[in-house]
C-alpha cells in the first residue's frame, strides 16, 4: 500500500505543519536553545540531528509543552500558539513518544494505554481499537499482555500506540532507536514511514547519522544549541553530516588491524554464574571467555541484560562464587575485591561516572587517588601523598588533554566528556594488564571519543587485555577484534568482528525469547 | 517576591556563611523570645551571651563545659562524615561514664600514676561497646542507625539509674541516689591551679586537630569522606563499607565515652543519676553547626557550652526559666537547617508586575 502512494514531494515550503521561530531557552549557566528556527512539513519525516546536549530535547519539550520557550513563536497549522502543556500538546495533535518509557509494569498493555488517554469516553471499544491500529501499522501488540513480560521494543509500542490512538498530526520520536535491535529498527521504519505516508509529520530526534539517511527527508542540524544547517541526508555523506554536527573535522579512524597475539590470555571468566545483588538485576549464567594480551574484546547488548552485573564481577564488586571463576594471567582471583585485582592489574570502569567511577564533589586529584592509590604508590603509611597524588593527575590532565582549570577542580565542575577523558586516562596510565570498560564514550562528544578510542588502541598495543562493555554497536565494531552478545545473562561465544553481520548480532541481541510473527508487510 | 533558584553547585562562600546568618538569627528571635517573656531584650541577651564570660571565672567555666561537647562533637563530625547517623553520644556518654566509673569504684584506693590513664581507656572502651551494639544491628540486619543509637541513650540511662540506686549506691550517702566520690587516683588532673580547667579542656582541642588531620590526610579519612559522599564510588574503589562503618562507630562512641569519663571524675566528681544535661545530643548541633569540621567544631562547641552557662545567667539574674537554653539551641538548629538552603540555592528576585505563573 505505501509503495503505490505517491511520495509527498516539495510539499513542506507551501503550507508547513509546524514553523518555530527564534526559540530562545536559556537555564543557569547555559543557553539551551539560542534563536533556534524549525519548520516541519506536512507527510515529513523530519530529523532533528545533533550530539548530547546540542539542545535537541530542549526544543522538543517545547514544542511538546513541557518546557516554555523565554522567547520565540510556535506556528502551528498557520495560527500563532502557546503550547502551556502537553495535554494542551496533545489537544492540538502533537503526540511524543520519549526517549524513556513511563509504563506501569504490572499492568497490562490496555490498561496502561488507558490511563494514558485525556478523557474517560476515548476507553469505548480501546481493546478494538489497540489491535486495529497496531495491526494496521505493523506494531503487533497484544492488548492483554502484561508490561513486564514485554521487550523494551514492544514497550516502544505502547507508547507509539498510544500516540496513535489521538489521531495525531505530527509524531516527536525522541531517539528511539537506542533500545532496539537491528531487526527492530527496521520495522519501526516501515511503520514511520507508513504513518506519513498516511500524513502524520514525524520529527525524528537522533544523532545516528545513519538512520536519518535511510529514514528522514529533511534534517535541521543543532549544535551547542544553534541551528548550524538545514539540509536533505539523502544527499550527505554520514561523514558530511557528522562533520556538521560536530565542529572539527573527523579524524580518519583506522583501528582494528593489529595483530592479536596467540600468547596464554590474560583474563579468562570460567563458568561465572552470579545472583545480581538488584531487586530488579539479571543474573549471570555461565559466563565463559578469555581474552588474549593486545585484544579487545567488545560485548553488545541492550541494556538491563546484565552487563551491570558482569562489570561488577569483572571489577571485584561482586565477588565470584569460586576464584577459579576469574583468572587473571593464570592467577585465581575471583574471590578477590577491587582493591586486590587492582593491585594484580585489573584495572576498572563502570559506565556511570557520577558516583560510581568518580565522586563529583572531591577534586581531580582525590579522584585520581580513588583508584590509582595502589598501582600508582600515591600513599605512604596510611597518609596520602599529596604532591604525588597530585602529580598524578596533572599527568593525566595533561597526557589526555583534559579541560580543566588543574587538580584541584572537582570532578563535577567538568562537562561529562572531560572528565570521561580524565577517569579513562587514570586507568590507562596505570598501565593495567587488564582492562574493562563499560559504555567508554557515553553522553561523550565525538572529539573526546576519537581521543579515547586511540588511547586504548594504544594500551592494547601495549600487551593489555581490554574488556569493553557498550550498547553502541558502532563502537564495538570500529574498535574490537571480537565481539559478544549477552542477553538474558547468558553470553554468546565472542566471534571475530570482521565475520560477523549485523543480522547476526542483531539476532542474539534479541535472546531466543525474542521470537514473535511478523505481521510486517515488506 | 523572592523564589529559590537553584545554583547548579554548592556555594562556598554559604557553607561558612549559613552558621553565621543563623546564630545572627538565632540571636534576634532570642530577643523576641525575651522581649514576650517580659525581660528587657538587650539586657537579657547580654546576659545570657556576655556577662557569663567577662571573668575568668567564666571563661574557665566555659572551657569545662565545651570540653564535652567537642570531644563528642569532632567524634560526630567524623562519624557523619561516613553517612553513618549516630545520634546516640549520650548513651555512649553514659556508658563511657558507667564502664570507667565503675573501675574507679571497684579500687578506690589504687594511687598508682598509671591507675587514671586505664580509667580513661576503660571509659573508652564503654562508649565504643555500646556505639558496637549499633554497628552490629545495622550491619547484620540492616536496622536504621538513627532509631538504635537514640533507644540506646535511655536504656543506658535505666543502666545508670539502677547502678547508682543500686549496687553502686554510697552506703555512707544517706540514701542519695549516687555513688562515692572517687578517689583522688581516679579524678582527672587540674590544668591551671584556681582554675576549673581540667585535662578534658586540654583534650578537646587536641583531639580536634587531630581528627581533621586524620580527615584530610590518611587514606582512613579518604575513604570515609568517599563512603559518605558517594557510597557507589567507594564499593569501585574497593572501600569496605562494614569495616568503615565500625570505624566512624567506634571513634564516635570511644569519643562520646571519653567526654563522659572525663566529666564524672572531673567537674561531677562521682557517678549520680544525672550526668549530662542532654551533651550528646547538643554534641549533634556542635558537628552540624561546625559544618562536620574539627575546627569548626571547636567554635560551635563554644557556642553551645555558653547557651548552658546564658541559661544559668538568666535563670539568677533575670528570673527566667532554665530552659531558654534548650530553647536558644533548638532555634540556632531550625535556622542552621533552614539557612543550608542557601548552598544550593540562591534567593532570586522576582518582579511581580511580570506575568510569571499565569496558569498551572
Amino acid at each position: 500500500m505505501d509503495s503505490t502512494t505517491p511520495p509527498p514531494t516539495a510539499a513542506p515550503a507551501s503550507d508547513p505543519l509546524l514553523i518555530l521561530r527564534g526559540i530562545v531557552k536559556q537555564f543557569p549557566g547555559c543557553l539551551a536553545n539560542d534563536h533556534v528556527d524549525l519548520t516541519v512539513g506536512r507527510h515529513e519525516i523530519h530529523a532533528l540531528l545533533g550530539e548530547n546536549g546540542a539542545g535537541k530535547s530542549t526544543l522538543v519539550k517545547i514544542i511538546y509543552g513541557v518546557m516554555k520557550p523565554d522567547a520565540g513563536t510556535i506556528t502551528w497549522d498557520g495560527k500563532i500558539v502557546t503550547i502551556a502543556n502537553p495535554a494542551q500538546a496533545r489537544a492540538l495533535g502533537i503526540g511524543m513518544v520519549f526517549q524513556h518509557f513511563s509504563l506501569f509494569e504490572a499492568l497490562t498493555v490496555a490498561e496502561n494505554i488507558a490511563l494514558g488517554l485525556n478523557n474517560p469516553e476515548d476507553r469505548v471499544g480501546l481493546y478494538d481499537r489497540i489491535v486495529d491500529i497496531s495491526t494496521r501499522y505493523g506494531l503487533p501488540l497484544d492488548p492483554k499482555r502484561a508490561v513486564h513480560d514485554l521487550s523494551v521494543g514492544e514497550r516502544q509500542r505502547i507508547e507509539i500506540v498510544r500516540c496513535l490512538l489521538q489521531n495525531p498530526k505530527l509524531l516527536i520520536m525522541d531517539e528511539p532507536t537506542s533500545v532496539l535491535t537491528p531487526q527492530e529498527v527496521q520495522k519501526l521504519f516501515g511503520t514511520l514511514r507508513r504513518l506519513a505516508a498516511e500524513g502524520c509529520s514525524i520529527l525524528y530526534i537522533s544523532h545516528k547519522l545513519e538512520e536519518i539517511r535511510a529514514l528522514c527527508e529533511r534534517a535541521t542540524i543543532m549544535r551547542l544549541g544553534k541551528v548550524t544547517a538545514h539540509c536533505i541526508p539523502s544527499e550527505k555523506t554520514a561523514r558530511e553530516l557528522a562533520e556538521l554536527m560536530i565542529s572539527a573535522k573527523l579524524k580518519t579512524q583506522n583501528f582494528g588491524a593489529r595483530a592479536v597475539s596467540s600468547h596464554a590470555p590474560r583474563l579468562v571468566l570460567d563458568r561465572l554464574t552470579i545472583r545480581s545483588n538488584q531487586p530488579f538485576g539479571t543474573d549471570l549464567k555461565d559466563i565463559s571467555f578469555a581474552v588474549a594480551p593486545g585484544e579487545i574484546l567488545g560485548i553488545a547488548g541492550i541494556a538491563g541484560n546484565g552487563q551491570t552485573e558482569l562489570m561488577e564481577a569483572l571489577s571485584g564488586e561482586i565477588p565470584a562464587g569460586s576464584p577459579k571463576n576469574i583468572l587473571l594471567d593464570g592467577i585465581e582471583i575471583g574471590h578477590e575485591g577491587p582493591m586486590a585485582r587492582r593491585k594484580r592489574g585489573c584495572c576498572a570502569l563502570p559506565e556511570e561516572r557520577n558516583g560510581h567511577g568518580a565522586v563529583g564533589g572531591m577534586t581531580l586529584s582525590e579522584n585520581g587517588f580513588l583508584s590509582a592509590n595502589m598501582r600508582g604508590a600515591l600513599q605512604r603509611l596510611g597518609l596520602i601523598n599529596r604532591k604525588r597524588t597530585r602529580a598524578f593527575a596533572a599527568g593525566v590532565i595533561e597526557r589526555f588533554d583534559v579541560r580543566t582549570t588543574g587538580p584541584e577542580a572537582e570532578a563535577r565542575s567538568l562537562s561529562g566528556g572531560n572528565l570521561q577523558k580524565f577517569l579513562i586516562g587514570r586507568e590507562v596510565v596505570q598501565q593495567p594488564s587488564v582492562l574493562i570498560l563499560s559504555q567508554p564514550t557515553w553522553g561523550v562528544d565525538a572529539g573526546a571519543a576519537a581521543a579515547i578510542y586511540e588511547a586504548l588502541v594504544a594500551l592494547a598495543k601495549g600487551g593489555t587485555a581490554i574488556v569493553i562493555i557498550s550498547q553502541d554497536l558502532d563502537e564495538i565494531l570500529m574498535l574490537c577484534d571480537r565481539i559478544a552478545v549477552i542477553a538474558a545473562g547468558r553470553i554468546s561465544p565472542p566471534v571475530k568482528v570482521m565475520d560477523a553481520t549485523i543480522e547476526q548480532i542483531g539476532l542474539l541481541m534479541g535472546g531466543s525469547r525474542h521470537q514473535e510473527p511478523e505481521h510486517v508487510p515488506a | 517576591m523572592f523564589r529559590l533558584e537553584p545554583r547548579g553547585e554548592r556555594s562556598t562562600f554559604w557553607t561558612y556563611g549559613s552558621p553565621v546568618l543563623a546564630v545572627l538569627l538565632t540571636i534576634l528571635t532570642m530577643g523576641a523570645i525575651f522581649a514576650v517573656m517580659g525581660a528587657p531584650p538587650v539586657t537579657a541577651i547580654e546576659t545570657f551571651l556576655i556577662s557569663p564570660i567577662t571573668s575568668v571565672a567564666g571563661l574557665s567555666a566555659l572551657a569545662v563545659r565545651a570540653a564535652p561537647l567537642i570531644i563528642i562533637g569532632v567524634g560526630l563530625a567524623f562519624c557523619y562524615r561516613a553517612n553513618v547517623w549516630n545520634i546516640g553520644g549520650d548513651g555512649q556518654f553514659t556508658l563511657g561514664a558507667i564502664a570507667g566509673g565503675g573501675l574507679a569504684l571497684l579500687f578506690p584506693n589504687e594511687a598508682f600514676w598509671w591507675f587514671y590513664p586505664v580509667v580513661l581507656v576503660t571509659g573508652i572502651l564503654g562508649g565504643m561497646a555500646w556505639a558496637a551494639i549499633v554497628a552490629a544491628l545495622k550491619l547484620r540486619f540492616n536496622a536504621n542507625e538513627i532509631l538504635t543509637s537514640l533507644m540506646l541513650v535511655y536504656i543506658a540511662q535505666l543502666v545508670l539509674v539502677w547502678l547508682v540506686t543500686g549496687p553502686w549506691r554510697d552506703p555512707h550517702g544517706f540514701g542519695f541516689p549516687q555513688s562515692a566520690m572517687f578517689s583522688a587516683g581516679a579524678t582527672t588532673p587540674m590544668i591551671f591551679s584556681g582554675t576549673t580547667i581540667h585535662l578534658g579542656c586540654l583534650l578537646a582541642p587536641l583531639l580536634a586537630i587531630v581528627l581533621w588531620q586524620v580527615m584530610a590526610r590518611s587514606v582512613l579519612g579518604f575513604q570515609l569522606r568517599v563512603v559518605g559522599q558517594a557510597p557507589r564510588a567507594a564499593r569501585y574503589a574497593g572501600f569496605s563499607n562494614a569495616r568503615l562503618t565500625w570505624i566512624a562507630l567506634l571513634v564516635s562512641g570511644g569519643l562520646s565515652g571519653l567526654a563522659g569519663i572525663i566529666e564524672v571524675t572531673g567537674p561531677v566528681g562521682q557517678l549520680t543519676t544525672s550526668i549530662t544535661p542532654g551533651y550528646g545530643f547538643t554534641a549533634v548541633i556542635v558537628a552540624f553547626l561546625g559544618r562536620l569540621h574539627p575546627v569548626g567544631v571547636i567554635f560551635a562547641g563554644l557556642l553551645l557550652a555558653l547557651s548552658y552557662l546564658g541559661g544559668d545567667a538568666a535563670q539568677i539574674n533575670l528570673n527566667l526559666p532554665n530552659a531558654i537554653t534548650g530553647i536558644f539551641q533548638g532555634v540556632l538548629l531550625f535556622y542552621l537547617l533552614g539557612a543550608d538552603i542557601l548552598i544550593l540555592y540562591r534567593l532570586k528576585r522576582v518582579n511581580p508586575a511580570a506575568p510569571v505563573t499565569e496558569n498551572s
